[in-house]
């Protein structure tokens, strides 16, 4: 294996990590869409203030795992973000919408009212997770779309990627890419359970949460398995060394049973994730169940991404022309960039070593009603 | 073909509309950062609880108005690859570089630190809480700084190397990339404008509340701040301007010519203090561009290189190919119809080399990659139709640039006699018309966000048609959409950012009135 080919895979760990957190991150996500649940203003603000201190976190991971995919995989951004116009339009546009109503809900001179915020946190808090998991799924099942660099060529003004004419739609209304979004937003909402029972000191929101925690987990549970059973049976795209590709039966099953590592890492998170939710319902007093299970997330997830690129597996098939696919060698950036980029993610456990240090800081003591009568800054 | 203009005229208003609408609050977040910042450790150092009622004052806006902007800024992020994803890939193995960086390094600083900023105040150390509110502002500065990286290169782009084989360009040079002079100039003069906003923004408020009588001793602690922020922010502006219109001069000369209307330059060119441009003005055409100016002589000389005496050229020079060199020497390089055919034999070329690549002919890619470099600098001309495509929007650039420059003077003798003011309060407080002060001091806060956006529209619209400069223009850069895709989505911008501008203005408003009608003079020392 080439510099070249590890700094690519280097740069793929990298996106799995930020896409693991990410998908961590969206439990601000899932408990906003519990915001339907409590129409009491005292309850509901102690949700939405809880939440209100953490929504940038998933914000800001957001937006650095689409600088991080521009930076290392440009063709992906290109191709991706150009082509499912709309799916992206509609993941940004929930997020906007929920960038300003923690800040505005309860301020006074708020003309459009507190309702009106959290209704946009709870569309925030509902298409989020729903079609982020859609667009992460198009990478396991494929999108409608090829890939002509000489395009580029054309006076006319051809676009290199040429995307179906639904332009994301498509992918919104594909039955697996759905059922993935849809599990993705019961993990969301089963982590915001466990966080929320874990950062609020209210006896209250806790016996919901709980409550909350095991429907949600039921539901999760059951999706997650025919999530993996789908990306099981389903087909993959695979290349040789010479870059040409073709589509692999069980390809996905393939690459774990190649990467033997990666199962074991998987069984391990589904283990935490299953401890967390388990002891939290079982153990009235436990409220540290989010920590297993967020592990148990981050693996999982890591685990999924890297089926989706190692292996010689591309991580964007084409559903139209197969040489299209997007693989980590045909769409990265350059050598000398990706090790620019290395030299910079050397910082990247320093960044997260204090985003550690300012949440334990911040929530070593739970949030309680008495707090948010007291304080002069909440949502 | 008239359906692809279309696409691109949706695409750069969409682009605009979102940049301008992120531009009106990023400024005040820039600079409001770093008075915070500074009016907390005064309260530190002091442990006065009328310094922290003041920074607390001053945080709450700071909280409403970096809300909206963190929401409009993630659209423009995203936009690079939702409607310009030719340009994505064209270009992402550099553009894409400091935009990662900007998230690792920036945003999660300013993220992270807001939170301990607004929530720790009881919860971690007052030395903790310091760092984390300068945390929070050299965040904010540091996303600018590396966002400013990526614009200053589509301007200039340097630190690369095409390569036929993928297509694209591909970085050679990150220290080029993130020091170019272009970058440099470009971060200095835009995050000390900021302060310079804000400085006015804070002399606004504390007009208003004056006009009012509210907070008196609050407004003078704050104009103390607001006020040395402004006076430094708008001079540092002022020398930094120089340095960029030298830049210009230099990098982006047809620019430098449509800011001032000039289509014939000369030696110890004048530059134009006050004037309308002839409308009907085209390049070529023999008309006087200007219906009525007043002009200093050999000022644009001086502004564009340092020497009264040097030569700047015009449109209409630099279409025939006269230009200048470092020194401000007149100097002949290729005109633009030529710069046209040398494009076209380049896409031939490249066609050529992509043929050869696939039946992998290593011969004729090796002889063909030398010819191809050696000439790419002149790539983006092939895709123009005829050499005035290269002309941006005269008026717009002219007039936005002579507002810009016309109101920055103003602004810099507004900040100077609020910093007298500050220090000599006795003239404002006995004078019959302090009231007029404080109304001037009001409109002067819109004033300032317009000169703000002039400056960003003199710098983009100034550099059109060029996306990446002469190497790719708008209308190669876009993704494969139809028109009507991306008008749906303008207008869906144009009233969710407008909902959002009027609820933010709402709220700050609210915010400053029922503030101040809270005693933040009487706390206890």
């Amino acid at each position: 294996m080439t510099t070249y080919n590890l700094l690519q895979n280097y740069w793929w760990l990298i996106m799995s990590v930020l896409g693991a957190l990410l998908v961590f991150l969206l439990m601000v996500q899932g408990g906003q869409s519990m915001l339907i649940h409590y129409g009491k203003p005292d309850k509901r603000a102690l949700l939405i203030n809880s939440m209100g201190r953490k929504w940038e976190l998933t914000y800001t991971t957001l937006v650095t795992f689409g600088g991080a995919f521009f930076a290392s995989f440009p063709l992906f951004y290109s191709t991706s973000f150009g082509g499912a116009y709309w799916l992206w339009m509609l993941i940004l546009f929930s997020f906007v919408i929920q960038a300003i109503s923690y800040e505005y809900r309860s301020k006074p001179g708020n003309i459009y009212g507190s309702r009106f915020y959290d209704t946009l946190l709870l569309i925030n808090g509902i298409v989020g997770p729903v079609l982020l998991g859609v667009a992460v799924a198009t990478m396991f099942f494929g999108a409608e779309f090829t890939v002509t660099k000489s395009n580029i060529l054309n006076v006319q003004g051809s676009s290199i990627s040429q995307w179906g004419p639904k332009h994301g739609i498509e992918a919104i209304f594909y039955w697996k890419n759905l059922l993935f979004g849809v599990m993705v937003f019961f993990l969301a909402r089963t982590l915001a359970s466990l966080y929320f029972i874990n950062n609020i000191d209210d006896a209250e929101v806790n016996a919901s949460q709980r409550h909350l925690l095991l429907i949600n987990a039921g539901v999760f549970v059951p999706l997650f398995i025919a999530v993996v059973v789908v990306i099981l049976t389903s087909p993959g795209v695979g290349y040789d060394d010479g870059g040409n590709m073709e589509w692999v039966a069980y390809k996905y099953l393939k690459n774990f049973l190649a990467m033997w590592w990666a199962l074991v890492i998987l069984l391990i998170g589904v283990v935490m994730v299953l401890y967390g939710i388990g002891k939290t319902l079982m153990k009235g007093d436990y409220k540290q169940g989010i920590w297993p299970a967020g592990i148990g997330t981050v693996l999982v997830v890591l685990t999924l991404f890297w089926v989706m690129g190692y292996n010689n597996t591309a991580y964007l098939p084409s559903l139209l022309d197969v040489q299209s696919s997007l693989t980590l060698r045909n769409s990265s950036s350059s050598e000398f960039t990706l090790t620019v980029m290395s030299i910079v993610s050397i910082l990247v456990p320093f960044v997260l070593a204090y985003i550690a240090y300012c949440w334990y800081k911040m929530d070593h003591r739970k949030l309680t009603s008495d707090e948010l009568d007291q304080t002069d800054h909440k949502y | 073909m008239e359906e692809l203009i279309n696409v691109v005229d949706w695409s750069r208003a969409q682009f605009a509309l979102t940049a301008i609408y992120h531009w009106l609050f990023v400024p005040l977040t820039l600079g409001l950062g770093v008075i915070v910042a500074i009016m907390e450790t005064i309260y530190l150092k002091t442990k006065s609880e009328k310094w922290l009622a003041t920074t607390k004052f001053w945080m709450t806006i700071f909280g409403v108005n970096f809300a909206i902007g963190v929401a409009t800024g993630l659209i423009l992020e995203f936009e690079f690859g939702t409607n310009w994803s030719n340009y994505s890939w064209f270009v992402g193995d550099i553009f894409g570089a400091p935009l990662a960086v900007e998230g690792i390094l920036a945003f999660f600083m300013e993220s992270t630190f807001i939170a301990v900023m607004f929530f720790g105040w009881k919860k971690v150390s007052p030395k903790f809480h310091l760092a984390a509110t300068w945390l929070t502002a050299i965040g904010a500065s540091l996303s600018a700084f590396w966002i400013l990286v990526a614009n200053a290169w589509m301007q200039f782009p340097t630190g690369c190397e095409f390569n036929p084989a993928t297509m694209r360009n591909e970085m050679t040079s990150f220290a080029a990339v993130a020091l170019s002079p272009m970058a440099l100039s470009k971060f200095f003069h835009t995050v000390l404008s900021a302060w310079a906003l804000a400085g006015v923004f804070v002399c606004g408020v504390c007009g208003w509340m004056m006009l009012k009588k509210r907070n008196l001793d609050h407004c003078w602690r704050s104009l103390k701040v607001g006020a040395w922020v402004g006076v430094i922010g708008i001079v540092l502006t002022m020398i930094t301007g120089d340095t960029s219109a030298v830049t210009v001069a230099k990098y982006q000369p047809m620019k430098l010519a449509a800011m001032e209307g000039l289509y014939q330059g000369q030696e110890g060119q004048s530059i134009v203090a006050f004037g309308i441009l002839n409308p009907s003005k085209q390049a070529f055409d023999e008309q006087d561009p200007y219906l009525f100016d007043i002009s200093i002589p050999y000022g644009l000389s001086f502004l564009a290189t340092h020497n009264y005496k040097a030569f700047v050229p015009g449109i209409e020079d630099i279409i025939r190919g006269v230009s200048i060199d470092a020194e401000g020497n007149r100097l002949n390089t290729v005109p633009y119809d030529e710069r046209m055919e040398h494009g076209r034999q380049l896409q031939e070329l490249l066609a050529q080399y992509s043929t050869a690549m696939k039946s992998g002919n290593t011969l004729m890619t090796d002889s063909l990659k030398g010819t191809i470099n050696a000439d790419f600098k002149y790539f983006g001309y092939g895709y123009l139709d005829a050499p005035e495509e290269a002309i941006p929007n005269v008026p717009l650039t002219f007039y936005t640039f002579h507002f810009m420059v016309t109101v920055g003077g103003y602004l810099l003798l507004f900040l100077l006699l609020a910093l007298l003011f500050v220090y000599k309060p006795d003239i404002l407080n006995k004078a019959k018309w302090a009231k007029w002060w404080h109304i001037l001091a009001i409109i002067t806060i819109p004033l300032t966000y317009l000169c703000s956006a002039s400056g960003w529209i003199v710098a983009e619209v100034g550099r059109q048609p060029w996306t990446i400069q002469d190497l790719m223009p708008n209308k190669v850069a876009i993704s494969d959409l139809s028109a009507g895709y991306v008008q749906t989505t303008f207008w869906i911008f144009a009233v969710v950012f407008t909902a959002l501008l009027i609820a933010d203005i709402g709220i700050i408003c609210k915010q400053i009135s029922k503030k101040s009608q809270t005693n933040l003079d009487t706390v206890n020392d």
